[in-house]
């Protein structure tokens, strides 16, 4: 299954976003980070449930200096 | 002293708010906001591949302001919207500034885009803070459409050139009854008490500061000149004249 995130094809073995997380973030559940699949934002407390699935675009952003 | 702003039915602590991007490091995120004691910070919501950034959240979060997510970078409304929605998902506050800006060489505003994700931002629930143009029409379309209050710039953003019209900034002031916050294009203390002169109901600043020689000393500068702004629109300032009028008493000189 190959998934593109943050604009970079992942070949993912990653069954769900929470999955994804830990192993580009080390952390399942971390702070100050939300999530978007396919330009919809996935709250917090779905991660762990979310499916991803072939092709799905997955955006991980935070909080960083701005104006 | 000055009365309390409110925005959205909220109090601020603050006629000053103060943008991060730019501070050199994360180590005077601190000093910095001591010194301005700012009502909102900004911060802008990227990519990331690496929770060691998160520095900047902890420190925001320490001090125990009030954060102020910007969509900065966003070139239409669709990913301003995006953008706002992540924000509000991850630092969970449904107040954004939301900049739609036309290219990035002017960092101005697209005004068709920026109403259009104001409309939608509203219709989701967000208290939305517009980085927009001197125009007063503009502002008023952008209240009509529920915006909490409008931020026109003095000046591009990053240049430093102060408020360029300050006549725009006094007509989109008159033609909007939401606070008016002037964004944009600070360079010093000078031009934040202008603005503030001039009826601003608060100023951003990000670059004047971060940018400074000594960002804490700036800050501190701004802090008082907004409070010396507001304080001598408050008072009233006498009318330019063309001509000199004596202070002093005219009668009982010695001849």
């Amino acid at each position: 299954m190959t998934i593109t995130c943050n604009g970079e094809p992942v070949a993912a073995d990653a069954a769900t976003l929470a999955d994804l997380l830990a192993h580009r973030l080390g952390d399942t559940r971390p702070h100050g980070v939300a999530v978007a699949v396919n330009e919809e934002v996935v709250p917090r407390d779905a991660w762990a449930s979310y499916r991803l699935a072939d092709g799905d675009v997955v955006e991980v952003v935070t909080a960083v200096q701005g104006g | 002293m000055t009365t309390p702003l409110l925005i959205a039915g909220v109090e601020l602590s603050s006629r000053l708010f103060l943008g991060t991007g730019g501070l050199p490091r994360t180590s005077l995120v601190a000093p910095v906001l001591e010194a301005a004691r700012p009502g909102l910070v900004t911060v802008s919501i990227r990519r990331t591949s690496s929770l060691a950034e998160g520095g900047l959240l902890a420190a925001l979060r320490a001090a125990g302001v009030r954060l102020l997510p910007n969509t900065a970078g966003c070139l239409s409304a669709r990913e301003a919207v995006l953008t706002a929605e992540l924000a509000r998902e991850a630092l969970g506050t449904d107040w954004v500034k939301l900049e739609v800006i036309g290219d990035e060489r002017s960092l101005l505003p697209d005004a068709v885009e920026l109403l259009d994700a104001a409309e939608e931002l509203v219709r989701r629930g967000f208290v939305v803070l517009p980085y927009t143009t001197d125009d007063p029409v503009l502002a008023r379309r952008l209240v009509d459409a529920g915006c909490a209050a409008v931020m026109p710039l003095g000046s591009p953003i990053g240049s430093g050139l102060g408020v360029l019209n300050p006549h725009a900034i006094a007509a989109v002031r008159a033609a909007v009854d939401v606070p008016v916050v002037l964004d944009a294009g600070v360079g010093t203390a000078s031009d934040a008490a202008l603005a503030m002169e001039l009826g601003c109901d608060a100023v951003l600043a990000a670059t004047a500061v971060t940018r400074a020689d000594d960002p804490v000393a700036m800050a501190a500068a701004l802090r008082l000149a907004v409070e010396a702004g507001r304080l001598a629109h408050g008072a009233g300032r006498v009318p330019r004249r063309a001509e000199a009028r004596a202070s002093s008493p005219l009668l009982g000189l010695i001849s």
